[in-house]
């Protein structure tokens, strides 16, 4: 942290933390950054839950003999981890924890645009998040995360009703924050604030609201629809009473395949502030970022069907799909090589926030790279629901938007509350995280090319090597995810204040006090300079844009 | 953001056509149109014709009661994104559809 000797900082007067701590004043808050911590604190509860089951799994792998338990309760574990994992944390992590926090702020905005709507989407959250877990414990469900019919609809046991329509009603939480933040966007930015100054962070928070609006109405009656068959066995999906279990498949993946950029586009918003903060440089080709976060929004909705290569769809179909897939892939190359030209020549800072961010170039590129690989219609069958896929989407979701996530909350942890976490062990953690997560997610790449399939609790003795660095390197990564916790949290109970900013980053939000007040800007912010404008070594100060 | 507000009298009559349509929508499900059209396209002929008059009331609602008509030139925009992302939906899955082997696979046992 480059500034923190400078000066003695000291934590504000009064901020929206200092304010009345009593249940009822959380629970109906309208500040968007009291709803961005309450999101926090739900998301972390279900990232602990789902982690858990992947400890499960992961036990359970470290064998080739289904030793630890039966085949229907491993079923019932990893789906309630994906269901928990993309649905109550990937989904909403960043733009209902940092979003929520920060996109207010570096518009020069009071708040978002409908704060008690704000607010009723983080209950709607919670009931679904509830419901799920309701779920969970009588039980859980064995459909996979996926929900695929006619086994949901039909022949699935326990209580499928009862997380599908947990899930349903989390759906319209992501709905409301994708309204709120383009109602937002559009209408509260500062004077002088026009699209082309906006911070990368918030063009990746529209693109991802578009999405978020578009996309998750269709899933909501997707699952509806499954619901209603389940009932009163009306044939929409159930060949047997004259439904189409493809028709599911691609109400489903018109939604979820955009879901993936739900996950990944906030998290390039995170990758871009933080490369231009630690390069001190201004995001090379700024507005080809910015229209490839749109882009990519775009064209994910048109390439859902790559997940369905083997279903039974059109081979015709599958070809178009397989091409268009080809094109996503240039918008997310714009951004990964913009990324590296900013670095270049640039004055790096090797703080974590960094870290994080050149791991996520790394982790999501070949992620990127291996859903080429299965976006190509002949490959993908000889892989098709093996290991190979279950690395491909843990190198997006988890190398892509969890090492996002965790970049932009050690960002912007001084700005949230105003303290300085310990700079050592958190080095040390984004190590370990990405290297543990290496460990565990590699091996499944040659393990699926093999030809074990996923979803099953026992394997042939073959691939027991690979399958324990799998499972040592998921508890190396779970250490890595359990330092943060500690260090994060011990930081509220130390002295050492952020100040201001403490990276020396510019921006809207590094001008005001850490926390911020609970108005944000005591007098409203005029924008006057472009966006990233740090000083190059001929200049002696950063321009502070306000 | 000023509202526009149209007459009172624009409501009466846009109510009063979304009436006509529906005592037409009750009307033509009288009628079948294979009676009167090629073979083959007959019952695509009855769809189109309660599909239209159902969409013709839709945009009815949608410019006069919902205010789009006259609205800020950003409702009309979102209105017709969102109806082009449907538009995908709809071809894409109807491509399948279209070009799906729909007959009957037996799988043959080998010796």
């Amino acid at each position: 942290m480059t500034s923190q000797h400078e000066s003695a900082p000291a934590l504000p007067e009064k901020h929206y933390l200092s304010g009345a701590w009593s249940p009822q004043d959380w629970l109906l808050t309208k500040d968007h950054k009291r709803i961005g911590i309450l999101y926090l604190v739900g998301i972390s509860i279900f990232f602990a839950l789902g982690g858990l089951m992947a400890v499960l799994i992961r036990m359970e792998l470290a064998t080739p003999s289904g030793d630890l338990m039966p085949a229907d309760v491993y079923n019932r574990v990893f789906t309630m981890h994906g269901v928990l994992m993309v649905f109550f944390f990937l989904i909403p992590s960043i733009p209902a924890v940092l979003g929520n926090f920060l996109l207010p702020i570096m518009i020069g905005a009071k708040d978002l645009a409908f704060p008690k709507i704000n607010l009723l989407s983080w209950y709607i959250y919670m009931i679904g998040g509830a419901m799920t877990f309701y779920g969970l414990l009588v039980g859980g469900i064995d459909t996979g995360w996926t929900f695929y019919t006619p086994l949901s609809s039909g022949y699935a046991t326990g209580p499928v009703l009862t997380v599908a329509v947990g899930v349903f009603i989390a759906g319209f939480s992501s709905i409301l924050t994708g309204l709120n933040f383009i109602v937002t966007i559009h209408r509260m930015r500062a004077p002088g604030l026009t699209w082309f100054r906006l911070p990368l962070f918030v063009w990746g928070h529209y693109a991802t609201s578009i999405i978020q609006i578009l996309g998750t109405p269709v899933v909501a009656i997707t699952i509806l629809l499954v619901g209603a068959e389940r009932l009163f066995h009306i044939g929409v999906f159930d060949p047997k009473i004259g439904g189409d279990p493809i028709l599911f498949q691609h109400l489903f993946w018109f939604y979820s395949h955009p879901a993936v950029y739900i996950m990944i586009l906030p998290s390039m918003g995170v990758v871009s502030e933080i490369i231009a903060a630690f390069s001190r440089k201004k995001v090379f080709g700024y507005k080809f970022v910015a229209f490839a976060s749109i882009g990519i929004a775009v064209l994910g909705f048109l390439v859902w069907g790559h997940h369905m290569f083997t279903s039974g769809q059109s081979l015709y179909a599958g070809a178009v799909f397989s091409f268009i897939t080809m094109l996503v892939a240039v918008p997310s190359a714009i951004k990964v090589f913009n990324w590296t030209a900013t670095l270049y020549k640039g004055a790096i800072a090797w703080d974590t926030p960094l870290l994080y961010a050149l791991g996520f170039i790394g982790l999501f590129t070949i992620g990127g790279l291996t859903g080429v690989m299965l976006g190509t219609l002949g490959f993908d069958l000889h892989v098709h629901d093996t290991y190979f896929v279950v690395a491909h989407f843990h190198y997006v979701m988890v190398g892509g938007a969890i090492l996002g996530f965790l970049g932009g909350l050690h960002y912007w942890w001084p700005k949230i509350t105003g303290k300085l976490y310990n700079e050592f062990w958190s080095k040390i953690s984004a190590g370990i995280i990405f290297i543990g997560f290496n460990l565990t997610f590699f091996p499944q790449f040659i393990l699926g090319y093999l030809g074990m399939p996923r979803r099953y609790h026992s394997y042939p003795e073959e691939f027991q090597v690979l399958n324990i660095l799998s499972s040592a390197g998921a508890s190396i990564l779970g250490i890595g995810f359990v330092i943060p916790v500690i260090y994060l949290l011990a930081s509220l109970a130390n002295k050492r204040y952020a100040g201001n900013n403490p990276w020396g980053a510019v921006g809207l939000e590094w001008q005001i006090p850490s926390p911020p007040p609970t108005e944000n800007f005591e007098t409203p912010p005029v924008v006057t300079d472009e966006p990233y404008t740090y000083p190059q070594p001929d200049e002696k100060e950063a321009p502070v844009g306000v | 953001m000023s509202v526009h507000v149209a007459p009172l009298k624009t409501y009466i009559y846009v109510f009063l056509a979304l009436m006509f349509f529906t005592v037409l929508t009750v009307g033509v499900a009288f009628v079948n149109f294979a009676h009167h059209a090629p073979k083959g396209i007959g019952n695509v002929l009855n769809d189109a014709v309660a599909m239209s008059i159902a969409l013709t009331k839709a945009v009815l609602v949608v410019a006069f009661f919902m205010h789009v008509k006259g609205s800020t030139k950003i409702t009309p925009v979102v209105i017709w994104g969102t109806l082009i992302f449907m538009v995908i939906l709809f071809v894409f899955t109807g491509a399948d559809y279209l070009t799906r082997p729909m007959t009957t696979f037996v799988p043959v046992m080998s010796q």
